[in-house]
């Protein structure tokens, strides 16, 4: 008889409000395995893990260990069935020691819950040591470096002896020496039996770790072969190729002068030495993957954090923007990625948030002109078809779509020269994204720059002008529209020549 | 790690040594009749009170939440500690009973905010309210008093020199300590403060302990109870008003982050001195009551901004 799989997914569903983030995905890692699990940003990659190791519930679907069903009730259970994890976002309590956060949860105990310190040392002590990671496991992890919190997470991983191990990224902030340590040790586990899934974006790793390799699209299963049997432009291909069946409303208008200029702008490890222009009339598109650095050279521009060295002119002057305030008043605004933390105050009324930027303008002697903000509020309802009860609902009552017509009216209102619009769609149904593209379109046709951040590949080929690839960071290619495909604006934000 | 890196870790704690150290000096230097051993213990067993309810509330700052209702706890568990005592129960069977109506309340204001999901704020706020109507509704509103002798003991009775608030409040740290310290319950009290997301993915029962550091701070409360309604004699249902701000200012000055996550109870009944000591201090220099809330207001203040201007990085 057949061994079963250390672990068969089947038909895996999983919806978020206004998203399917997984569709009926099958997925299965043998024992003694390595299986590189690949897609684009919003692939579902990380979803499918995260219903693995108990994190996020299950929709639908089977889960088998051993070819035993098995119904994951939470991180602790999924641990005590040997499940372990390691998060693309570290999961670490930067106030404990290196030691303590391996053994979180699974604390050496002397007895009536005392912890056995002298163990919990040696113990850590020995994992860090099979790692060959030089840290002192007193010590505490916020005074650690990200290669070194790294890899205390993988120690964390190993700690007790894991029949699964789930890798999500692990590589991201390791050095060459650090990843040869942590293949070793992935060759030792697998030895043993242990079955690994491997999430990255680093294609060249593909073939260096894995013995199969699976890409997820769009919430759906796409292939799966065996590693040497397809190439690394065929993985490419196989992530981007999304059916263009969506329809880009995109209007051009001639490009008018130079409304933001942007010089060797440079943030810690974040952004380095990023050079762009923004034309009126023009969408520049930024493509790259999570962690590239997109919103935070947005942040950056817009004064919301520091950089260290870089210069910006708006409307061909030299400037030093002190922070958001003093970016919107001269004429920057911005879509940030999350509507409801970052771009709505969620309790007050559509004129509330409509009229938030423009009440400077609105007000004499710091009161507001109540009528001439109905006003405003009434006029944008009515020209972007915002479907609400009246300019009195809150806008936590409204549907997604129209929540971000909101955010959008409150820079429409305000007159802004550029526009940062940061995955100006996310979690928008197809009708809202016509209407966002269309008012995208007018603000060209009035003469505003646009720079639209997404992860959505199809939407940054039909809206824009240009679009600028980063990578780790950097700028990793500059293409014009009719040059961009999906496929080379990929390979340029997995850090391939474009 | 080094003796130096240890020192580091602790230093905020010293640092906070120095600052009591300094105000004592002080006040010896002003006042002939602060540096005398039964000031000493007197501003010791004034403070105990204070210093065994902030016990309570830095386990539950630690852990990423506030607790309101201290206070009005410790009256509840007062009356019905006293009512027992005065209806001729004995007082091994009455304590129990007063900290048991602090366990009970604090056990509520845990479910409140695990399962109710209720921010600690208005949870506690709540039962600061309902707990000190119940303390009125049960007494009328009327102090309780008329207490079999022994039970004073606990209040007026001293081992070694030492008064037995002192030594009870001196028991509570040394067990609370070790507690936080070296048990898995106190590791998982700042893996919760310190990022609660974490703690779940890592295979912590959070909620059970978030529940369980609230039902501390009542029985804490309740201790306080004990030892208060020993001191005066009576139970009063209006006893410990503003005592969570005594304990959170306690805290606080301790260097423990309202964010949750870091803290110490040496740092924390450091703090409690500091407190205990300036009202003490002000005291003894005559100066008026009104003043001196305005120093303690402004040195919990000072307290903070020089921890938070300290933690800046890149400092």
């Amino acid at each position: 008889m057949e061994v079963p799989p250390a672990v068969t997914m089947q038909g895996i569903r999983k919806a978020f409000p206004g998203v399917v983030a997984l569709d009926g995905v099958d997925f299965d890692v043998r024992r003694g395995e390595v299986h590189v699990l690949l897609g684009e940003n919003g692939a579902g990659k990380s979803t499918l893990m995260k219903v693995l190791s108990g994190a996020t519930a299950k929709d639908a679907g089977e889960i088998r260990l051993d070819g035993r069903l098995v119904e994951i009730e939470g991180p602790r259970h999924a641990q005590s069935l040997g499940i372990r994890t390691i998060y693309q976002e570290l999961t670490l309590i930067p106030q404990l020691s290196a030691a303590e956060n391996i053994f979180l949860g699974k604390e050496p105990v002397l007895g009536a819950g005392v912890i056995d310190r002298a163990r919990l040392h040696r113990d850590a002590q020995g994992l860090l040591g099979e790692l060959r990671v030089d840290i002192d496991p007193r010590d505490k992890v916020s005074a650690l470096g990200i290669a070194q919190q790294q890899m205390v997470e993988v120690a964390k991983a190993l700690s007790s002896e894991p029949r699964l191990l789930v890798m999500d990224e692990p590589t991201s902030a390791l050095t060459e020496r650090e990843i040869e340590q942590l293949f070793a040790t992935i060759e030792r586990l697998t030895a043993k039996g242990v079955g690994v899934v491997y999430i990255s974006h680093r294609l060249e790793e593909v073939a260096r770790v894995g013995q199969r390799v699976s890409v997820l699209r769009d919430g759906r299963h796409v292939a799966t072969h065996r590693v040497g049997e397809v190439s690394v432009p065929e993985l490419i291909r196989l992530m981007a190729n999304r059916d263009l069946t969506e329809h880009y409303p995109k209007r051009r208008v001639p490009r008018g002068p130079e409304v933001l200029r942007v010089e060797g702008l440079s943030r810690g490890r974040v952004i380095r030495d990023v050079s762009l222009t923004l034309h009126r009339g023009e969408v520049l598109g930024i493509a790259g993957l999570l962690g590239a650095g997109r919103t935070e050279l947005a942040r950056a521009i817009l004064g919301a954090d520091p950089h260290e060295s870089g210069r910006v002119w708006i409307k061909g002057e030299e400037v030093r923007v002190r922070g958001p305030a003093d970016a919107f008043r001269r004429g920057l605004g911005l879509l940030p990625e999350d509507r409801k933390t970052q771009g709505l105050v969620l309790g007050l009324s559509v004129r509330g948030n409509a009229a938030l930027p423009s009440a400077r303008r609105l007000s004499r002697l710091g009161v507001v002109d109540a009528a001439r903000e109905r006003a405003l509020a009434r006029k944008w309802v009515e020209e972007l078809r915002i479907k609400t009860a009246g300019i009195e609902q809150e806008v936590s009552r409204l549907s997604g779509g129209n929540q971000q017509k909101v955010v959008l009216a409150k820079w429409l209102a305000a007159d802004v020269d550029v526009l940062f619009m940061d995955e100006p769609t996310r979690g928008i149904d197809v009708g809202a994204k016509v209407e966002i593209y269309e008012l995208m379109n007018r603000l060209t046709a009035q003469g505003a720059g646009i720079v639209m951040i997404s992860s959505e590949l199809p939407e940054l080929l039909g809206m824009s002008d240009r679009i600028l690839v980063m990578y780790q960071g950097r700028v990793q290619a500059l293409l014009a529209a009719e040059d961009a495909t999906q496929e080379n604006v990929l390979r340029a934000a997995l850090g391939h020549s474009a | 790690m080094t003796l130096a890196a240890r020192l580091a870790q602790r230093g905020r704690e010293v640092g906070t040594l120095l600052g009591l150290v300094a105000l004592c000096l002080l006040l010896s230097a002003l006042s002939p009749h602060f540096l005398t051993v039964s000031n000493l213990l007197n501003v010791m067993e004034q403070t105990s009170i204070n210093a065994v309810i902030a016990v309570g509330m830095t386990y539950v700052i630690i852990s990423g939440g506030i607790d309101l209702s201290v206070g009005s706890l410790l009256a509840l568990a007062g009356v019905l500690l006293a009512s027992g005592l005065a209806s001729g129960l004995p007082p091994a069977v009455a304590i129990p009973l007063g900290l048991l109506a602090g366990a009970a309340g604090g056990l509520a204001n845990g479910l409140l905010v695990t399962w109710g999901r209720l921010p600690p704020f208005i949870a506690t706020l709540g039962m600061m309210s309902v707990a000190r109507g119940a303390a009125l509704l049960y007494t009328e509103g009327r102090p309780i008093s008329g207490f079999e002798p022994g039970f004073r003991v606990l209040a007026t009775g001293r081992l070694l020199l030492v008064p037995v608030p002192v030594v009870a409040a001196a028991v509570v740290y040394l067990v609370a300590h070790f507690v936080l310290t070296r048990t898995r319950f106190g590791r998982y009290v700042y893996a919760i403060g310190g990022n609660p997301e974490a703690a779940r993915l890592s295979g912590v029962p959070v909620r059970f302990h978030q529940t369980m550091v609230y039902a501390l701070s009542g029985v804490t409360s309740g201790l306080a109870a004990v030892l208060l309604t020993a001191r005066l004699n009576s139970a009063q249902p209006i006893a410990g008003i503003m005592y969570e701000l005594d304990a959170i200012a306690a805290t606080v000055i301790g260097g423990t982050s309202l964010m949750g996550g870091s803290g110490t109870l040496g740092g924390t009944l450091i703090g409690a001195l500091i407190m205990g000591v300036l009202r003490n201090g002000l005291n003894l220099l005559g100066i008026s009551s009104f003043l001196q809330q305005i120093v303690i207001g402004c040195v919990i203040i000072v307290a903070v901004l020089v921890d938070s201007a300290l933690k800046r990085p890149g400092r």
